[in-house]
């Protein structure tokens, strides 16, 4: 089941906590094509957001092979990664997203100061900024304080700091699990607009099987990882 | 931008680091007030004499004899006799000269005989000279003026009567002769302030019935007919000198060392207030200690708040590598969060220390004869300040090194 062109592609991973005897992760194999939306789902623990650090690269396999876009990042230096990180992947968490006493522009704009590259494909920040807001259904909130904005508006500044400088990659932890089931699909129909918009990877986990018809395709964890659990 | 998120960040947490600020501001100000205090105090110490190019007196040790003539504590071994201090006027290196006769008191207090000219020679605080805050100086031979504090400690006023004991803290007085006041200085916050200023010859006069410390028996001679004699001093405890030209101190105080007929010696007041201050200094430069550890307490409080803070702040650090930052950015992040800390701290401090100072200057120059200038800070305190930031970043290495760890460890997701 590997795609023609995987942007994403894990082979014979295997990770274990530091510390942690009682959660290993292992991966056999598991890819992700250019262009393609991916929902994996898998179970509160069952290692998803353990699976997208090691794609993300913060945290590194203890054995096996992460590639994305062409390259292992096994072979890249921890700064390299980093660099890689804010180059090609775009990040959603379930929720605290934003720093809450910056700005909104300033919590859109944050990777473009880690990665050139995605600044270099943006003209005008605040303009692009302003764009990716209205494109996702947001009023004019770029001044104000990301505190002061409702869950599911900082979601949405979220998708907005994920997009800018097209990344390749989107990534999403659970995005909507804080959103109530309203909002949950107009967050992903504007979610989604986007991503086809521009063709770009979506790489989402979550643990509700419901959200899996718009996606190109779904995975269950159980089905591409063998967990080993002790007794905790 | 980064730097604009930091400080939104030390925003966000503002009472804590409002405290931390505080307790900066507080120990930077006691800093640099101490070192104020210090150096006005050695300046005030250096200032005590001034326009004096030198102390003569008996053989002794330089400090003891600049203790004794300038700062009346302790006493002198010998005296000058009267033919040797005659012979150091005569020298044509002299400018002018001024006797000094000790070894009576008045109460706690030294009375001083002098000439009048004393008033007009002695200088403190770069050349400022004595001045009346009420009387006059000597009209009679029984006049006398009081320094501030002793008019202020015994609540004396122009034309009270005053009776001098002979020696120091000895109860046999000179009752025969009572002194007035004449006049009252105006405080000069040097010994000054503390002493009894007598004529050269009502000194004389009053020991013109006792020989060798002690009251010849049945002999009391009235007051007029002292009036009438004359009153040549037999000998004085010390001199002051100015030379014609500064470049013939050194072959006048040579001169004076080895002068033949008598043991003497020669002083230069700035060299022997030096040798003074290093003996003094060492309080000074303990509490300057103290007040630094006072510094190094508040860094550490700063260190111990960003250590607390970063619990909480986990998650703005995993959004941050999540973003593409590097662990080491991190670490910069909460250096730079340290450093405008204690940059704002030390600033804080010098408002601190220029407020009080403000309101404090009268009062330690009324309570001490002190005055701190409110100056420009001085290059030693603008290092002290920079010093203060710089410390500020290493300590905060300490929780920023484990910020680093934590998020090597964290991934970019928290774990709640
Ligand atoms: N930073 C970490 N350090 C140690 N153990 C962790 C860390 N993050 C997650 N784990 C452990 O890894 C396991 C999988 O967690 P996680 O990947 O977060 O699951 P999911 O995202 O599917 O809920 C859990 O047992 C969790 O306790
Ligand atoms: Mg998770």
């Amino acid at each position: 089941m590997s795609p023609k062109d995987p942007i994403i592609n894990v082979e014979d991973v295997r990770f274990r906590w530091p510390g942690r005897a009682s959660f290993a992760l292992s991966v056999p194999g598991f890819s992700v094509a250019r262009g393609e939306t991916v929902l994996l789902l898998g179970e509160s623990g069952s290692g998803k957001s353990t699976l997208l650090s090691l794609i993300c690269g913060t945290i590194t396999a203890n054995a096996g092979q992460v590639s994305v876009a062409g390259k292992d990042l096994s072979k890249l230096s921890g700064g390299q990664r980093d660099k890689f990180r804010a180059d090609h992947i775009g990040m959603i968490f379930q929720q605290f997203n934003l720093l809450p006493f910056g700005s909104v522009f300033d919590n859109i704009a944050l990777p473009l100061r880690f990665s050139p590259e995605r600044r270099s494909r943006v003209g005008d920040v605040r303009e692009d900024a302003r764009t990716l807001c209205s494109a996702l259904g947001l009023p004019d909130v770029l001044t104000e304080k990301a505190s002061t904005l409702s869950v599911g508006q900082q979601q949405r500044v979220a998708v907005a700091r994920a997009l800018i400088g097209r990344p390749p990659v989107i990534v999403a932890d659970e995005p909507t699990s804080a959103l109530d089931e309203a909002s949950q699909s107009t967050f992903l129909d504007l979610l989604f607009e986007q991503v086809k918009a521009h063709d770009t990877t979506l790489l989402m986990v979550s643990h509700d099987p419901r959200l899996g018809a718009r996606f190109d395709r779904v995975v269950s964890l159980r089905d591409i990882t063998q967990i080993e659990r002790r007794a905790a | 931008m980064i730097l604009r998120l930091a400080i939104g960040s030390l925003r966000a947490r503002g009472l804590t680091v409002a405290m931390t600020l505080l307790a900066i501001g507080l120990s930077v100000a006691l800093f640099l007030g101490v070192e104020k205090m210090r150096t006005g105090a050695k300046a005030s110490f250096a200032d005590t004499i001034s326009g004096t190019d030198l102390i003569v007196g008996a053989r002794s040790g330089s400090v003891q004899l600049l203790l004794y003539s300038v700062f009346r504590i302790g006493n002198a071994t010998n005296n000058v006799t009267w033919a040797s201090y005659k012979d150091i006027a005569a020298q044509p290196e002299v400018e002018w000269i001024i006797p000094i006769s000790l070894g009576d008191s008045h109460r706690q207090f030294r009375v001083m005989g002098t000439t009048a000219e004393f008033f007009e020679r002695y200088k403190y605080r770069q050349g400022r000279g004595l001045e009346l805050s009420e009387g006059a100086f000597f009209t009679d031979l029984f006049d006398t003026v009081i320094g501030a504090d002793v008019a202020a400690t015994l609540g004396y006023s122009v034309d009270d009567p005053i009776v001098v004991a002979h020696g120091i803290a000895s109860f046999t007085e000179h009752k025969d002769q009572p002194f007035r006041v004449s006049g009252i200085l105006k405080k000069t916050g040097t010994p000054v302030d503390r002493t009894v200023i007598a004529s050269m010859e009502a000194i004389e006069a009053i020991h013109v019935d006792w020989q060798n410390g002690a009251q010849i028996p049945g002999q009391s001679t009235p007051v007029d007919v002292i009036r009438q004699m004359e009153l040549t001093p037999k000998a004085v405890t010390a001199a002051l000198i100015g030379v014609e030209s500064p470049l013939q101190t050194f072959a006048l105080q040579r001169q004076i060392n080895e002068y033949p007929e008598e043991p003497l010696l020669a002083i230069l007041p700035g060299v022997a207030l030096q040798e003074l201050w290093a003996i003094v200094g060492v309080a000074e430069t303990a509490l300057l200690g103290v007040s630094a550890m006072v510094v190094v307490t508040a860094l550490i409080g700063m260190m111990a708040t960003i250590f607390s803070s970063l619990n909480e702040r986990r998650r703005e650090m995993a959004i941050f590598r999540a973003m593409g930052a590097r662990p080491s950015t991190i670490v910069g992040l909460l250096v730079l969060e340290a450093v405008l800390t204690a940059a704002a701290g030390a600033i804080l401090g010098v408002l601190l220390l220029y407020c009080g100072l403000t309101i404090a200057q009268p009062m330690i120059d009324n309570a001490f004869g002190l005055w701190l200038p409110i100056e420009a800070l001085s290059l030693r305190e603008l290092w002290v300040l920079f010093g203060v930031v710089v410390a500020g970043a290493i300590v905060s290495l300490v929780p920023a090194v484990r910020a680093y760890r934590l998020s090597l460890a964290d991934g970019m997701m928290v774990r709640t």
